[in-house]
């Protein structure tokens, strides 16, 4: 009786619990306050999750040009190292909630301030992902400070403004796209949201169909090549070879040469190369302009004379440095000694692309 | 442009006096060809005698009695070959160093929010090899250790579940797991595409599409362990652990189908870092930018969240002007693999066409193929097995005359619903929403026997 009175409790446990967790004891655990504080961190458009706090434009702009014009610009504008955040938009726009340039297929490219509806999506984001090369370092009230100078770039908010949780909700009134989304079409696979029909019923026909046989884009000849040589990424055997794009259209090619072709061995700058991969050089140096710090390019030329260029660079890399190329610093990096060598005489030797 | 193909020869076949075999005769056939200034020719003719490459003896030594290949036995066939375990994780064959998955230049201005393609013209059946795996980050892709990272089930408040619960990955690898084969297409695959052709080869055109066996917990599982109330939380939030955190809007329907799974596993293995190791979100279906990699939390809440990636990216603009939002669903799109842009046929005759065909609604009901630009169409084979949402193999005879043919697929999916033209998917979307181009390609073979990356009108 006792054993089936504890089985008996056992059940109605189970039944409060929920019967599934009890299918796998001994799996999960529940999540403590401080650990959902310290990972939920989204923001929905109506605020949900958004944190207290606040930030002036000014605030931001000193934020803003110390930690995030090097990739937008000064002043969000820059198209340097990803689409340009301000511009396009108008005070119309923040009357009608519409922006009007969207319409224009000649205005070049779509900036940010362009297409975000809500601007949750921009407080959220910058809080997550922001700066590029130290997200989610940013705190409250800063996200709040350069979300105003962003929203000040594109005279959503005037210069003075702050803007914090208690505004937000008005200045969302403002946004120039909020009126701009759709959910009308049939992609989406919910029920949750007002959807529209399927774009295009389409028919198979068959035999003798309606159609346009003729050729009305093709890539120029000149550009048969931008892609690199395509001879070179197609495989050496089976019914097909790729065409030599270094040679014009038709062009003959005597000889059985590009048939397996053995590969050809790495070239020097290979493993400097893969080097600036694995240590995410490249996140702020281009190989021949400036990002956030100067083209290894620019780098190689400037020390080309020096004879201690490679024991210099090495000891550059290492100890990061500020003040040469421009303002922003460049954090000591870790990297073993045999690195840093086949980085500082990749340098050295003129920093090859390939 | 020649009306021969004019193509390397293919290997095997015998060919009396071969150009680059330096015999007297040769020799004089260069110096005549010299003089009508073929100084290309001149110069691989000696490269292949001089360097004794392989190109050099594959065709060109070929004579009357036979092959050389077959006469002269190789090195192969008279030592010893290497030991087992010589690779503890083999590799390709040092002759398939030109399949890769690669950049396509000037698209991104960095290599950490970026994308690779799939070298998809290379590629047989429907399993995408893990290492060429298409790639898309965000902000660049990590190696994280898998003993110190968790899986967060929380609600956008309270009472959506019974409890917010935490999963360590010993943990979600003991629960009860499926395997299933899906293919994963980015939102903006062809999307260069939409104004006009921009890239040469199908790498490029749909390489950002792959196909896996992933293996994991369907979701659903974890969510009634921790008591999620479906009738209120009709919207999950998918978010990942690296540094864009990654977050996107799933429909709780298709949780509640079993589907959606957290995936630790891709083609027998753990998944590639590239790809999100340890754990990422498969949404079958559903456009790769949903499939949240490092998978860290998912949320379950009351309304969609409007994230970056909703509202700012992947937003179809519109003629008129408007964005659609949510857009997720992939529909229903094939492209022919072989022969494809950028290739050369090396003669004519006989070839197999083959293609991919998928669509985010189901089962591919049925692939047609024309070679002659959309007048006639003929029915392929489909490749068993065919899967929902999952890459479809189809091929078809053909008989290629040497006459310039320009080669389609369209598919069909379970649901009826027909592959759209270019022209008909323009008429509705524009040319400038970047996303979710299922449109029919084309390819163009020359009489050269070079394939061209075309569109029609």
């Amino acid at each position: 009786m006792c054993s089936s009175r504890r089985l008996f409790a056992a059940l109605l446990g189970c039944v409060a619990l929920g019967a599934s967790a009890q299918n796998y004891p001994g799996i999960g655990r529940p999540a403590t306050k401080a650990e959902v504080a310290a990972w939920d961190i989204d923001v929905r458009p109506d605020f949900k999750g958004l944190p207290k706090g606040s930030g002036s434009v000014s605030q931001g702009q000193e934020i803003w040009e110390a930690k995030c014009a090097s990739c937008h610009g000064v002043f969000g504008e820059s198209n340097e190292v990803f689409a340009p955040l301000v511009g396009g938009t108008t005070a119309e726009d923040i009357k009608t909630g519409r922006v009007a340039r969207l319409n224009d297929p000649t205005f070049p490219g779509r900036t940010t301030l362009m297409k975000v509806s809500t601007v949750s999506t921009l407080w959220d984001y910058i809080s997550r992902a922001m700066p590029w090369n130290a997200p989610k370092s940013l705190k409250p009230d800063e996200v709040y400070a350069v979300t105003a100078y962003l929203l000040n770039l594109g005279r959503i908010v005037p210069d003075g403004f702050t803007l914090s949780d208690a505004n937000i909700a008005d200045v969302q009134k403002r946004l120039p796209n909020r009126n701009g989304m759709t959910t009308a079409h049939a992609m989406w696979p919910g029920k949750g949201l007002k959807a529209g029909a399927v774009d295009v019923k389409a028919t198979a026909c068959m035999h003798d169909c309606d159609t346009e046989p003729k050729v009305a884009s093709l890539l120029p000849d000149f550009a048969r090549n931008n892609n690199g040589n395509l001879a070179e990424q197609q495989r050496l055997i089976g019914p097909q070879r790729g065409v030599d794009t270094t040679r014009p259209p038709g062009a003959r090619r005597d000889g059985p040469l590009a048939v397996a072709a053995a590969p050809t061995a790495p070239s020097p700058a290979t493993a400097a190369l893969t080097l600036l991969k694995k240590h995410s050089c490249t996140a702020c140096h281009g190989m021949e302009q400036k990002l956030v710090g100067p083209g290894f390019k620019q780098v190689a030329a400037k020390y080309a004379a020096r004879n201690d260029a490679e024991a210099y660079l090495a000891a550059k890399i290492k100890s990061g440095g500020q003040g040469v190329w421009g303002p922003i610093p460049m954090p000591a990096q870790a990297l073993s000694d045999t690195e840093l060598k086949t980085l500082a005489a990749w340098l050295a030797a003129g920093a090859a692309s390939r | 442009m020649s009306k021969t193909p004019d193509v390397p020869f293919p290997s095997g076949r015998l060919r009396k006096a071969p150009e680059g075999f330096l015999s007297p005769e040769g020799i004089r056939t260069v110096f005549a060809e010299a003089k009508q200034d073929r100084r290309d020719f001149v110069r691989q003719a000696f490269a292949a005698a001089l360097t004794g490459t392989v190109a050099g003896t594959a065709a060109a030594q070929a004579n009357a009695d036979g092959d050389p290949n077959i006469l002269t036995l190789p090195e192969h066939s008279k030592g010893l070959g290497q030991p087992v375990a010589s690779d503890g994780y083999g590799k390709p064959s040092r002759y398939e160093a030109n399949v890769q998955r690669r950049q396509s230049p000037g698209l991104t201005q960095t290599t950490q929010a970026s994308v690779s393609f799939a070298p998809l013209q290379s590629l047989f059946g429907i399993v995408t090899p893990s290492g060429l795996h298409f790639e898309r980050h965000h902000q660049g892709w990590w190696d994280i250790d898998p003993s110190k990272h968790r899986l967060m089930v929380n609600g956008s408040d309270d009472k959506l579940l019974k409890r917010a619960m935490l999963f360590t990955m010993d943990e979600l690898m003991r629960l009860p797991s499926v395997s299933r084969f899906h293919f994963i297409e980015c939102g903006a695959n062809t999307g260069m595409e939409w104004g006009n052709v921009a890239v040469p080869t199908c790498q490029y055109t749909h390489g950002m599409l792959s196909c896996s066996e992933f293996t994991g917990v369907p979701l659903r599982i974890l969510f009634d362990m921790c008591g999620v109330d479906y009738k209120r939380a009709r919207y999950v939030l998918a978010e990942g652990a690296d540094g864009s955190s990654m977050t996107r809007t799933v429909p709780m329907e298709l949780v509640e189908s079993g589907e959606v799974l957290v995936a630790y596993g891709q083609n027998g293995e753990m998944l590639r870092p590239e790809q999100g190791y340890p754990l990422r979100l498969v949404v079958p279906g559903v456009q790769g930018v949903s499939w949240v990699k490092y998978l860290r939390r998912l949320e379950v809440g009351d309304q969609p969240y409007g994230t970056k990636d909703e509202t700012i990216h992947y937003i179809d603009l519109m003629p008129g002007g408007l964005h659609r939002q949510y857009t997720s669903t992939q529909e229903c799109k094939s492209v022919v693999t072989t022969p494809s842009g950028g290739q050369i046929l090396l003669d004519k005759g006989y070839y197999q066409i083959s293609g991919l065909a998928w669509s985010g609604r189901g089962r591919v009901k049925q692939v047609d193929v024309t070679t002659d630009g959309g007048r006639n169409w003929r029915t392929a084979r489909l490749q068993d097995p065919v899967m929902s949402k999952c890459l479809t193999r189809f091929t078809l005879d053909w008989q290629w005359d040497g006459k310039p043919a320009i080669l389609q697929s369209r598919a069909m999916d379970e649901t009826g619903y027909v592959q759209p033209s270019t022209r008909q998917l323009r008429a509705v979307r524009g040319t400038r929403s970047i996303y979710h181009n299922n449109a029919i390609q084309s390819w163009l073979v020359e009489e050269s026997g070079e394939v061209r990356n075309v569109q029609l009108s």
